[in-house]
């Protein structure tokens, strides 16, 4: 009898005490990201709708990608700081490009992938060969892409981006089930989220580029082709601001200043979800979900009618105390 | 023969015992190219007019001073992206409190010290006890600064009374007091890093952190109190922006790109982003390297773009011009 009813509270106790494990092992950011949603989605009954879902996720899109790049970039110990300029060249270029002819869609997106593919080449090249820290060496590609893309251009916005390369960003597939209206971005980022978690998670590439944010020392003794591995990281980054900037440019059409300050909001999205700066670590699910969170951020700003100033500041705030939970938080674990 | 080796090398000692920076070399050779450029395509008054050779380093005064501070973080192996919004805070409160009156500037220049000291304060707290990467925790507090100052001034607000103009414009015989400012800011740097104990600790942080604590160092205090010394020094450029444009404005520090500005010169100076290395000479070769490529753009009438352009190349060819031959690979 005693020994029943002593063991009977022991074994619940052992069952909520693996539950409460799991529970710890789950990222601090998506406690963070379903707090905020949750909040918005009582202030809001727009968040409560599935197609108030589904326009959140289409306007987050373009970050998540963004920052899955940035990530492979942070996860070897660099930082890509150029990512914001080439949202602003793909925006501007292709509105040059496109010169109001829709047929010229698939010039311009193929023009603006081999810059993209060129420009993360250089940046490669550079951090690899001339031995320069990518902090500096992408600062100064942001510079040369920003005057290159203006000066291309002639410093001012010419044309209008036509209607089929804005769909990348705007579009809808139409009559999906469950959901009615499943947007072209939301889609966009599936496939190339778990593309990348293949080859983060799943290959040994993925293993070499978080070897290299280890010990770039060790794992060059231990036959890991740093230099290539490096160039291929920045190639990826690149590719993936191209066509982030193609749907930015389709959901917020021309403008000059449409890239300004993204770098820093994507690796702020980036540590948000958990990844180290200097590398070493990194996760393409907590990332995705670091951007939905800065987002989410935003949009309960919007709805509380702060005045963009307050915004700022109340956004430094979160970041801050953001990253201060996730770190705080893995440091005990360990 | 003898003597030649023998002059060379007693050359080479005297540049080791100097310790001239190898960015100097680049400095020289951005000089004489831009000047004979300047001989081909312009005036070419860039060799013979001295107020021209001034003002490269009149212009070069603010973000001279605030790179110094920046250097200092460095070397701590931090960072701070907050300098730009220091500066625009400094600027307007600095320029609202004196309302033109002379009797105010003491009161000003306490106050907007107050304030970067506050910034790098709280700066070095958020990296050092919530252990936050200097990096996102500086962009933070920009973001904050930013979101105060716009909260609250949107324009040129206050101004600056004449007799605190002399900071920006006036001469001490040949030679106008910002220069005199900026090489003592320089100096000032230079004696901190090289002749103090605060220094010493601070190569030490910055070049291992656990090595100095283990040591017996007070880690957190170093990194707080570089910190607090280049918001220090970002207040300062803010004055002396203030002084010369004669009101503030909440622009004119993201404007002027003083933070990546400020990293970037440090780099091109030879102080090592991973921390532990370099030093405010190289830093102010850096500074002067931009100061003389505005100057050439200018007398040649560039293109605002290309200038742009050519800033980010030749950046990264300063720092590529030491690097490329190091057997490190970078990060």
């Amino acid at each position: 009898m005693t020994t029943t009813t002593l063991k009977q509270p022991s074994k619940i106790l052992k069952i909520l005490k693996a539950i409460w494990n799991g529970i710890r092992r789950i990222p601090a950011v998506y406690f963070i990201f379903f707090g905020i949603f949750i909040v918005l989605g009582l202030l809001s009954p727009t968040y409560q709708s599935t197609p108030g879902i589904m326009a959140f996720l289409r306007r987050t899109s373009p970050l998540a990608i963004l920052a899955i790049g940035e990530m492979i970039v942070l996860s070897t110990g660099g930082y890509d700081l150029s990512i914001g300029s080439i949202v602003t060249m793909v925006v501007l270029g292709s509105s040059l490009l496109l010169n109001n002819d829709p047929t010229m869609m698939p010039t311009a997106i193929w023009t603006m992938l081999a810059l993209g593919l060129l420009i993360g080449l250089v940046n490669g090249f550079v951090v690899s060969y001339l031995k320069i820290p990518s902090f500096i060496a992408t600062l100064g590609m942001m510079l040369l892409v920003k005057g290159g893309a203006l000066y291309w251009v002639g410093g001012a916005p010419r044309g209008y981006l036509t209607e089929n390369w804005r769909a990348f960003g705007r579009g809808y597939f139409e009559n999906v089930p469950l959901v009615d209206r499943f947007p072209y971005a939301l889609a966009i980022l599936l496939i190339l989220a778990l593309v990348t978690y293949f080859i983060y998670h799943r290959s040994n590439f993925g293993k070499q580029i978080l070897a290299i944010g280890d010990n770039v020392r060790a794992s060059q003794l231990s036959g890991v082709r740093v230099r290539l591995v490096r160039m291929i990281a920045f190639v990826i980054s690149s590719l993936f601001a191209v066509i982030g900037g193609i749907m930015i440019g389709g959901f917020g059409g021309v403008n000059v200043t449409i890239g300004e300050g993204l770098e820093m909001q994507t690796i702020a999205a980036c540590v948000v979800g958990g990844v180290l700066l200097g590398g070493g670590k990194g996760s393409v699910m907590n990332v995705v979900f670091g951007a939905f969170t800065m987002e989410a951020i935003f949009n309960l700003l919007n709805l509380l009618g702060l005045p963009k100033p307050y915004k700022d500041a109340v956004q430094g705030l979160i970041i801050i105390a953001a990253v201060a939970y996730v770190a705080l938080s893995t440091r005990k674990k360990k | 023969m003898t003597t030649t080796s023998i002059s060379e090398n007693r050359f080479k000692r005297f540049m080791r015992h100097v310790n001239i920076p190898p960015v100097y070399y680049f400095l020289v050779v951005i000089f004489l190219g831009g000047g004979i450029l300047d001989q081909i395509f312009s005036d070419g008054q860039i060799f013979t007019n001295q107020a021209i050779l001034l003002n490269i380093i009149v212009r070069s005064v603010a973000l001279g001073i605030v790179a110094v501070g920046q250097t200092l973080v460095i070397v701590g192996a931090s960072i701070d992206l907050s300098v730009a919004y220091t500066i625009s805070i400094t600027a307007v409160m600095s320029s609202y409190i004196m309302q033109g009156k002379t009797e105010n500037v003491p009161l000003a220049i306490l106050v907007v010290f107050g304030i970067g000291i506050l910034i790098g304060l709280i700066n070095g707290l958020i990296i050092t006890k919530l252990r936050i990467n200097s990096f996102i925790a500086t962009l933070g507090t920009s973001l904050i600064i930013k979101g105060i100052i716009n909260a609250t001034f949107s324009n040129y607000t206050g101004s600056v009374p004449k007799s605190f103009q002399f900071f920006g414009y006036s001469t001490l015989g040949p030679i106008p007091v910002a220069i005199i400012v900026l090489i003592l800011v320089v100096f000032a740097g230079w004696f901190l890093l090289n002749r103090t104990k605060f220094g010493a600790h601070l190569y030490g942080v910055g070049g291992n952190v656990e090595v100095g604590r283990l040591s017996g160092l007070r880690t957190d205090r170093v990194v707080i109190g570089a910190h607090i010394l280049c918001s220090m020094s970002a207040v300062l450029t803010g004055l002396f922006l203030v002084s010369r444009l004669q009101s503030g404005a909440p622009w004119v520090g993201p404007d002027g790109l003083y933070d990546l500005e400020s990293i970037a010169t440090s780099v091109v100076g030879g102080t090592a982003l991973a921390g532990g290395k370099g030093g405010v000479w190289g830093t102010l070769a850096g500074v002067l390297i931009f100061g003389v490529l505005d100057t050439v753009f200018n007398q040649l009438g560039m293109n605002p773009y290309l200038k742009t352009v050519l800033r980010g190349a030749i950046i990264v060819l300063a720092v590529a011009s030491y690097t490329y031959r190091s057997k490190k690979e970078a990060a």
